[in-house]
């Protein structure tokens, strides 16, 4: 007997079914990880199991058994006596999941056995603070949650799940929200823990590398549905990974080793789940897909020991396989004209502190000097709050530089005022992380586009026409795209028209920042070709922001790390990545997973 | 701390001096002293003679903003609006048309207001929130539907009507309640059940509906399903988590007018006679007597800035993630 | 006879704005998500229902401003100004009593020494001049009188309900591109996606029950009574209508162009502007309202006093009375849709979209305009619709304190004002204040009612998230 057996599994919210007959079971000790793209059902399979689904949202198929008992017929007062006890779990969000107002002691108190007294209790909290990590238990009880950082939130939230002693861990991208050196960290803290305490770990996520890394067998979910469940693990498990999907997404990722090779990118979007599905969910963006597919459910085929996938094509591995020869990426040539020269640039600010009249100054940006080519890119690689997008900003004259020089082609532009700096706009354009605020929401797309031609005068009316359809063709949207609103359109192609109305000016230098982290992979490989393919058409100068080291490789010629308002190493791509010197670029690489 | 106190009390200065202007304009730019003489004086009495001496007598003689007779500095110091404004600032306020010190008025009827208005405050916020939270906690159900729609109806009901009803059914018809006055010592409670009783069922629609607000919007966010992933009782979630977090702006908010409670309720206490700042305020504007009103004015004011730093304040108290120094 | 139309000053303002209402709805026909969002108010029955019942108000406040005046027999046009509501109850307000009378009265409330057919005195109440007067035996007669009158109008009132559901399924069906009956049928039990006409049938059956019960036993008697002196409450509850109407939406109109404009400023450009602004709303708020609003008043009274000549009519001074409650409500109560839209604008500001904008020069009355008044808009309608009863409630406080409307004015305000005292009265006067509150409550519980459902409509709180924006909850944690 499974400690969790999930069978058939049916979730609905109003007319959506998130969740439409999910099966699989974990034994005890075991990892299993289901890996999906955003809105596949991931997160709704494991609140379904805690019957914890948003408000409107109920359970109309299949059953949940965990160690024997079916959860679905427990009356709510059990169900909440297994809650934390039986199995507990950890959100994505470590900023908000914690009650702000109360100490990390008491909250992690609530979650003990309760009757304990309160000096066992209060010891009970310090060892589990301890077990987590987290330096001088004692103290940091009675702190709040905003007094720690977001990796010792996160492992308050360990040590909140493992207060109740449960034998199934969820962990809902425990990690997705944190900066990437802390994340192999608390991967690490929650893979010792499961083994440790023996442990059933049910591990949710987008990331492949996590999955790889941490899961003993993985489960891929699509549109609602587990379309493949495969033994994983070091041993390079997901290799052997069959479904077209699958497949898909594991070349859609840019990695370390297949840097120079173009991604593999899934058109279209995933299916709206409103709706009744005859055949299989994948076969409007399956490469491979024929007449049965789009008729009948494919069945669950058995193709190994632990390994099942439902496919209509199980019987013809040589059909998946073909064509998957990698491609290689034909990088531009940098050229010798210098497009940006950026000179000891700072960027500071005031703050005021609680003090009379008192102000503080944080230097965002502390002194950072680079050059970039026509043709080239400058991988500027750092955490969060290192101040990255601050200097993107400076260099755009979008913030007032502190000090220092920013050139754009040729010309000095720090501390020209608006009018004078007009001119030189459109030789920098950029495009942000966040592809739903970098649109706005109440312009049609086409007003969107043209915007910046009308404000700095680019072509006449009829032109301004021309230029924009051939851009929508170039990126890859429907002309009727002109005539909608962004609401209408998925993140991955918001992100494109994004890059549409930066380059409908005829920047010479595109800044991209974060462009793809808001993104699914499969969709973040599509931006990162398209950005590809433009540098090399077009000889743009591309400075290429991100904390992403392996996405570097792929786009990148030179990086720059960068690391508290400073650029602490740069250099030829290559050379990074192979023989990193400054011991922070060291540890960035090494927690690539 | 202190130094927060101070900054914050010296930025109420420029405040003050615009009120004082606000109410300068209103009162004397459109309705001159000539004129509020002459109406004070009646018909057949007004020369230009008896203007003046009215206007001496009165601490009126005196140009509003600029003086032309004196040079420098003067001109501008040797005014009205100084006199006025200076006096304000130290707390006089003068005389009323009918002679009576308005300081003392103050001081005597800011009692009884209190006396509804605090326990108003305190029952109010009470009924508000059990309210609320007794929605919150059937919510999904027909009775939070009941229950919203009853808030609506309820704020959608003047407040007017709750004072005459009350009035007319517990004091008229039932007899169990004087309809006005107000007595002292003990005998000041059965004045004062009736309108607090009034204006807490006045309040308690638009009370309860923001709330209501308040706490859904807690409800909604994640830290409450890690609670409930831990296991707690709904009511546990509700009592332990949501409550807290909820009241810090419900108190925060309801702080700005602690220090207004003694400036009382104009139309309660006119309606109850009870003799407090409210029914002052009412009937100086009825009488029109302008040296009253501008006084309460600018008591008014600088009660609601004294509000604003209590607010300010209480956040330290109850939030701990705000500190001010 | 002949007419002379009149434009008050309020008047112009009223068509002014039913004017831009019908420019903003051709505006929300051509934006689809707007459209969309309408169409969600509409589509639930509260929202329905609670449209209904405000488009009767407003029907009755728009027919109340159509104002004229009459040329008398001598050729000239007569002093008094009417409207064109009044014209439609003439008979209401032409059947005047000499003081008191309960409502479907037939007997004046006060008794009086009446002079007996036989000679002598009894000290009786009298018959109405109007109230009843076609009755031969009050007594024996009354009860059924009432319930033909009221019956024959509901039943008038049920026939109209048939010919609207008629017009309206033929109307429907022609949008729906089906048959009549077809038509009738999906009113009945309407597809997924419809709005909630059913709701609206319902609504409007009940209304004109009614009314038309109403309308029936006005033809005989004062169905609401009369008021001290004598005349008809209903006419009075009525004519209050506009009244509160006006107050509630002129005096946004006056607030909107400050709020928007200043709280727009001092969010995006901050520095000395917002300073300045918010120095400017803070001083405002701080000085107690009622008392801000009573001192301006107050000069607005004195003003009108000194320069009484310049009204050639009652109406006219009434009117210019009501025009400055308007502006002087409206413009000490800027601040908190100021405020809320400074705080929107902070926020907007820092959008990606507004620093593409910038990164492509665009100057900055350019992005207020395109990028941050379009995304707060729904911030800047809520804010209208929930400020409209709190309006209408004022009203009443405000003209208790002695410093609403003019006292010549009807409003439901000067009605409690004029009757609360009469409650000490025995036997009790209490229908002219039951008349004024239950009139305000039917229009103020439809505003909020309304106001609630367009707020879950167009709040972007109550929507959707995003699945793949995580930031979109995390922020929020600095209070």
């Amino acid at each position: 007997m499974s400690l969790l057996n999930v069978e058939n599994l049916g979730v609905r919210i109003g007319h959506v079914a998130p969740v439409d007959g999910v099966s699989f079971a974990i034994e005890a000790g075991e990892t299993f990880a289901l890996l999906g793209e955003s809105g596949s059902g991931k997160s709704m399979t494991a609140l379904a199991i805690m019957r914890l689904l948003p408000p409107g949202g109920r359970i109309v198929a299949g059953a949940v058994s965990f160690d024997g008992k079916a959860l679905g017929e427990l009356p709510e007062s059990q169900m909440r006596g297994l809650r934390g006890r039986g199995i507990a779990m950890i959100f994505q969000e470590p900023q908000t999941s914690l009650n702000p107002v109360m100490s990390i002691g008491e909250q992690i108190a609530e979650a003990l056995p309760p009757g304990m007294p309160r000096d066992e209790q209060a010891r009970a909290v310090r060892g589990l603070l301890e077990e987590v990590g987290i330096p001088e238990p004692a103290a940091r009880m009675h702190s709040y949650p905003f007094e720690l950082s977001g990796g010792q939130k996160q492992r308050v939230m360990i040590a909140q799940a493992l207060a109740g002693q449960p034998r199934l861990l969820i962990a809902d991208e425990p990690t997705t929200a944190l900066d990437v050196t802390l994340q192999a960290q608390i991967l690490q803290l929650i893979k010792r823990l499961a083994r440790e305490r023996g442990m059933g770990l049910l591990l949710i996520t987008h990331d492949l590398g996590v999955a790889r890394h941490m899961a003993d067998r993985v489960g891929i979910m699509y549109a609602g549905q587990l379309v493949e469940s495969l033994p994983a693990g070091r041993t390079g498990g997901l290799e052997q990974a069959f479904h077209p999907y699958t497949r898909k997404l594991m070349q859609a990722v840019p990695s370390l080793q297949r840097a120079g090779e173009r991604l593999a990118a899934i058109p279209g979007r995933v299916p709206a789940l409103d709706q009744a599905f005859a055949g299989c969910r994948f076969t409007e963006r399956c490469p491979h897909a024929f007449a049965p597919c789009a008729g009948t459910a494919p069945e669950w085929t058995r193709l190994g020991e632990g390994h099942a996938v439902r496919c209509h094509l199980a019987a013809h591995p040589e059909i998946v396989r073909a064509g998957e020869a990698a491609q290689a990426l034909r990088m531009a040539g940098a050229g010798s004209e210098t497009v940006l020269a950026v000179r000891d640039l700072r960027v500071s600010f005031t703050q005021r502190t609680g003090q009379l009249f008192g102000k503080r100054r944080i230097h965002a940006v502390d002194g950072i000097s680079f050059e970039l080519n026509r043709g080239e890119t400058l991988a500027l690689v750092g955490e969060s709050g290192c101040g990255k997008t601050t200097a993107a900003k400076a260099i755009l004259g979008l913030t007032p530089a502190s000090g220092g020089e920013v050139e754009l082609d040729g010309k000095i532009v720090t501390g020209l005022s608006e009018r004078r700096f007009k001119p030189y706009r459109r030789l920098a354009q950029i495009v942000f992380q966040d592809p739903y605020s970098s649109l706005n929401p109440r312009m049609r797309v086409g007003d969107i586009l043209q915007e910046g031609m009308a404000a700095l005068g680019v072509g006449g009316e009829a032109g301004r026409g021309q230029t924009i359809a051939a851009l929508l063709e170039k990126v890859g949207l429907a002309p009727d795209a002109l005539n909608r609103y962004p609401h209408e359109f998925s993140g991955g192609q918001r992100q494109l028209i994004a890059i549409a109305r930066a380059l409908a000016v005829r920047p010479k230098l595109l800044i991209c920042d974060e462009p793809t982290s808001a993104l699914d992979v499969s969709v973040q490989a599509q931006i990162l070709n398209l950005l590809a393919d433009l540098q090399r058409e077009e000889g743009l100068a591309l400075l290429f922001i991100t904390h992403n080291l392996a996405a570097v490789g792929y786009l990148a010629q030179r990086v720059a790390v960068m690391k508290a308002g400073r650029i602490v190493e740069t250099g030829a791509v290559h050379d990074i990545l192979a023989r990193p010197q400054h011991p922070y670029t060291q540890s960035l690489l090494a927690s690539v997973l | 701390m202190i130094r927060y106190v101070l900054r914050r009390l010296l930025y109420a200065v420029p405040i003050l001096i615009g009120v004082n202007l606000i109410t300068f304009f209103l009162f004397f730019v459109v309705n001159t002293p000539d004129n509020m003489a002459r109406i004070h004086l009646g018909v057949k009495h007004v020369t230009p003679a008896a203007i003046a001496q009215w206007k001496a007598e009165h601490g009126y003689d005196k140009p509003l903003f600029v003086n032309p007779e004196q040079s420098g500095l003067k001109a501008v110091t040797d005014t009205l609006f100084m006199d006025r404004s200076l006096k304000l600032f130290s707390f006089d306020f003068g005389k009323a048309d009918d002679g009576r010190d308005i300081a003392r008025d103050i001081r005597t009827r800011m009692w009884p207001s209190l006396a509804i208005a605090l326990p108003v405050f305190v029952i109010g916020l009470m009924v508000n929130v059990t309210a609320a939270l007794l929605v919150i906690f059937y919510r999904g159900t027909r009775l939070e539907y009941v229950g919203v729609t009853g808030f609506i109806a309820l704020m959608s009901i003047s407040s007017l009507f709750f004072i005459i009803a009350g009035q007319y059914v517990i004091a008229r018809l039932w007899q169990w309640l004087p309809i006005s006055g107000f007595g002292g010592g003990i005998d000041a409670i059965k004045f004062i059940l009736l309108p607090v009783l009034v204006s807490v069922a006045a309040g308690l629609g638009s009370g309860a509906r923001w709330y209501r607000t308040i706490f859904i919007e807690e409800i909604g966010k994640d830290y409450v399903r890690t609670a409930r992933a831990k296991g707690l009782s709904e009511l546990r979630v509700l009592f332990r988590h949501v409550l807290k977090n909820g009241m810090i702006p419900i108190l925060t908010g309801a702080v700005v007018v602690l220090p207004l409670l003694f400036t009382g309720s104009l139309v309660t206490e006119s309606f109850f006679g009870i003799p407090g700042l409210g029914s002052y305020t009412i009937d100086a504007i009825r009488a029109q007597d302008f040296a009253i009103v501008q006084s309460m004015v600018f008591l008014g004011s600088a009660l609601y800035i004294l509000g604003l730093l209590l607010t300010d304040l209480s956040y330290t108290l109850v939030d701990p993630r705000v500190k001010l120094s | 006879m002949s007419l002379q139309p009149v434009m008050l000053w309020t008047d112009a303002l009223v068509w002014l704005l039913v004017l831009a209402t019908a420019g903003f709805a051709w505006y929300i026909a051509r934006t689809p998500v707007l459209r969309e969002s309408w169409h969600n108010v509409l589509a639930r029955p509260m929202g329905m229902s609670s449209a209904a019942v405000l488009g009767v108000f407003i029907l009755v406040g728009l027919a109340d401003s159509l104002h004229y005046r009459e040329r008398l027999d001598n050729g000239q046009f007569g002093v008094e100004v009417k409207s064109a509501l009044d014209a439609a109850l003439s008979p209401l307000a032409a059947r005047s009593e000499r003081t008191y009378s309960a409502p479907l009265a037939t007997h004046s409330q006060s008794k009086e020494n009446l002079e007996q057919a036989g000679g002598g005195t009894v000290r009786a109440a009298p018959r109405l001049q109007f109230g009843g007067a076609h009755l031969q035996d009050p007594q024996r007669d009354w009860r059924g009188d009432v319930i033909a009158r009221a019956a024959a109008g509901a039943a008038l009132g049920l026939a109209v309900c048939i010919l609207f559901t008629a017009l309206l399924a033929l109307a429907l069906a022609r949008f729906w591109r089906c048959g009549f009956f077809a038509s009738l049928r999906r009113l009945r039990q309407p597809q997924e996606k419809d709005l909630a006409w059913r709701s609206l049938l319902v609504t409007a059956f009940l209304f004109l029950l009614m009314a038309g019960a109403m309308a029936g036993l006005a033809s005989g008697y004062h169905v609401l009574g009369t008021d001290k002196v004598g005349q008809d409450v209903l006419y009075q509850s009525l004519k209050s209508v506009r009244t509160g109407l006006v107050i509630g939406t002129l005096t946004t109109l006056v607030t909107l162009p400050v709020a928007i404009g200043l709280g727009l400023l001092a969010g995006y450009f901050r520095g000395w502007v917002d300073d300045v602004i918010q120095y400017l709303y803070t001083t405002l708020n701080s000085i107690p309202w009622v008392l801000l609003v009573a001192a301006a008043v107050l000069i607005v009274q004195v003003f009108i006093e000194q320069n009484e000549r310049s009204f050639s009519s009652v109406a006219e001074r009434a009117d210019a009375r009501l025009l400055a409650l308007c502006v002087i409500i409206g413009l000490t109560g800027w601040t908190g849709l100021a405020r809320l839209l400074r705080a929107e604008t902070l926020k907007l500001r820092e959008l990606d979209y507004v620093t593409a904008a910038r990164a492509f020069g665009v100057g900055g009355p350019r992005i207020l305009l395109r990028h941050i008044l379009p995304n707060v808009q729904h911030l800047i309608l809520i804010t209208v619709v929930m400020d409209f009863s709190g309006l209408v409630l004022a009203e009443a406080i405000l003209s208790y304190v002695g410093v609403g409307v003019d006292p010549v004015m009807n409003s439901w305000g000067n009605m409690i004002n004029a009757a609360r005292l009469e409650l000490a009265r025995e036997p009790v006067v209490w229908w002219p204040l039951l008349a004024a509150f239950g009139f305000m409550f039917a229009l103020v519980l439809a505003a909020n009612l309304f106001a609630d459902v367009v707020q879950d409509a167009f709040d972007p709180r109550s929507g959707v998230k995003h699945p793949a924006d995580p930031r979109a909850s995390s922020q929020g944690g600095k209070a």
